[in-house]
């Protein structure tokens, strides 16, 4: 039978301060699969993630991790595991290649190996040319990239990735995706945590939702885009408009007098709204998705969670 | 198979400690052998001429077993302390959380890197000390493991220190309050037989009266204990800081939420 590479069963998480983080989330990520796991902030992504790294205690639950379980046999657990955390957190004084061979060295890579992994993913992640500078000098792009060779270099089967590209541009966030999707491709399972829903949505094949500590919505990024029933676009117009055209069964509206939003529904054809701009002699100039697709279906979840929270405390 | 990959983590972190050690040789080394030097120059030559012998031997050669173990004491706790704190302050201890390495060796690994600086100044004062007076060692086996095991003790202590620190404050309070004070009054410039009665059996209380008798035997065969006594204290709190050490570290206390 074929491991599951993560496996979170009733995991709760109550802090001394008595927030609770986590509210009984049972979870699975099969393994080879690129998983996201989203959420707003303060959801409980990150407390997830420093449980099945061990960064933080359980108050109850089980987490494995390639069969191995995280809270009873923590040393086989974590040597399936790279992890990528939100912020930086290695020796800034040190250089790249000594921080990516250490940790190699805490995983009982022989100094040897350590080496040439060090070397193989700093030169992967453009970093070789720095790789003797203190890594203060470093840039934030760079800073990320080198937290990706460190847990890259012991090889793991499983890497979690806590908001990888946040803060670092565009290029250099395309230039993450394809290294990323390349280690994927390669056999390892990848979990992602990201706020920007466009990569979540180009990058994962599964997904899951958490909000206030619990699972909102775990499945497929396919079958959750294929529940989307509204989309919303914008249209750039060439003449000015005063009113809205109506069209039956399409929400208009007019942000300005030359850009209109349509809220379609999924079963009707564009078509029509053309037609009616058509015949109120009204040219379009370019049309866009207002939101990503994901990203409208995360807001709607989210809201919707927190309505719900907030009619039961009012009952 | 986890011995050996255990071992080679060990290497890497110990390696770890010694580099940042010669890293910082401008704070790590040089500081301590210039107090020293000033010690030596101000209270064993100056001071020292005026005061003449101490327990049958001249003041110099008196006071230079004790200003080693001072040496020894305060450099193993300062680089766990700074260290081990460092690298909760700074997050990058999270590098040995994640990692499948047990808290023995994490414990071990950081232990040797601040015996090695222990040892390293307390050589150095060593022989700064035979530049000023001349040392015929007693007894080299009994020298060598009292600077060994004191540098294990100190370097524990400073981790339980580093632990619970919160902030810097909290990192410099006990050196300050407890570790300088206890290390003068524990007989580096004076033999206990020069004070009153009741002075001598408060003395008793303070372990490091034992550790710097007991090198103080090692070096010039002579000390206010005996070497047995200064041995059972000494190993004493090296099992009891140890265990918590090893407990503090597994159960992630002031390391993991």
């Amino acid at each position: 039978m074929q491991k599951m590479a993560l496996e979170i069963t009733d995991l709760i998480k109550t802090y001394a301060n008595g927030v609770e983080a986590l509210k009984g989330v049972s979870l699975s990520v099969e393994k080879g699969d690129f998983f996201a796991l989203l959420g707003p902030n303060g959801a409980g992504k990150s407390t997830m993630i420093g449980i099945i790294s061990s960064l933080v205690n359980t108050t109850s639950g089980e987490v494995k991790v390639f069969g191995d379980s995280v809270q009873k046999n923590r040393s086989n657990a974590m040597r399936h595991l790279g992890l990528v955390p939100q912020e930086h957190n290695f020796n800034q004084f040190e250089t790249p290649l000594d921080i990516v061979v250490n940790q190699a060295g805490y995983y009982g890579l022989t100094r040897p190996l350590a080496l040439e992994r060090a070397e193989k993913y700093l030169r992967q992640l453009q970093l070789w040319d720095k790789h003797d500078k203190p890594s203060r000098q470093l840039s934030g792009g760079m800073k990320r990239r080198l937290m990706i060779a460190r847990a890259m270099v012991h090889e793991p089967e499983l890497l979690i990735l806590d908001e990888p590209t946040a803060g670092v541009d565009i290029e250099i966030r395309r230039e993450m995706w394809e290294f990323i999707k390349g280690i994927n491709e390669a056999g390892t399972t990848v979990i992602l945590t990201t706020h920007y829903l466009e990569e979540a949505e180009q990058l994962c094949r599964n997904i899951a939702i958490i909000n206030h500590g619990k699972l909102v919505e775990n499945t497929d990024v396919k079958s959750l885009l294929a529940s989307l029933d509204m989309e919303t676009f914008l249209l750039d117009l060439r003449e000015p408009m005063s009113v809205p055209p109506s069209v039956e069964g399409i929400s208009t509206r007019l942000l300005d007098s030359t850009q209109l939003e349509a809220i379609i529904p999924k079963e009707r054809s564009l078509n029509n709204l053309f037609s009616a701009l058509d015949q109120a002699g009204v040219r379009v100039l370019s049309m866009r998705n207002k939101t990503n697709r994901l990203e409208e279906l995360f807001m709607r979840m989210i809201n919707d969670d927190n309505q719900d929270k907030t009619e039961g405390s009012a009952a | 198979m986890s011995v050996k990959l255990n071992w080679i983590g060990y290497k890497t972190l110990v390696r770890k400690e010694i580099k940042r050690i010669v890293r910082i040789w401008g704070q790590t080394i040089v500081p301590p052998a210039i107090t020293m030097t000033l010690y030596f120059i101000i209270f064993g030559n100056l001071i020292g001429k005026r005061i003449g012998q101490m327990d049958g031997v001249d003041y110099m050669t008196f006071i230079v077993p004790g200003l080693v173990m001072m040496s020894v004491i305060t450099n193993s706790y300062g680089n766990m302390v700074s260290s081990f704190f460092g690298a909760k302050f700074g997050r990058h201890i999270e590098e040995l959380l994640v990692s499948p390495l047990p808290s023995y060796v994490i414990v071990a690994g950081y232990v040797s890197g601040a015996m090695t600086r222990g040892l390293i100044v307390g050589f150095v004062v060593s022989l700064i000390a035979m530049q000023f007076t001349h040392i015929a060692v007693h007894n080299i086996l009994i020298t060598v493991s009292i600077a060994i095991l004191t540098s294990i003790l100190f370097a524990l202590a400073g981790m339980v220190n580093a632990i619970f620190a919160e902030k810097f404050d909290d990192i410099a309070i006990i050196p300050t309050f407890i570790l300088t004070p206890l290390t003068y009054l524990g007989g580096v410039f004076y033999s206990i037989s020069l004070l009153p009665e009741f002075w001598q059996k408060v003395s008793a209380f303070n372990p490091i009266f034992y550790i710097i008798n007991g090198f103080r035997y090692g070096m010039l065969g002579q000390s206010d204990v005996s070497i047995g006594t200064a041995y059972v204290i000494i190993l004493a709190f090296i099992g009891l800081l140890g265990g918590l050490c090893l407990w503090l570290v597994h159960t992630g206390k002031g390391l993991r939420s």
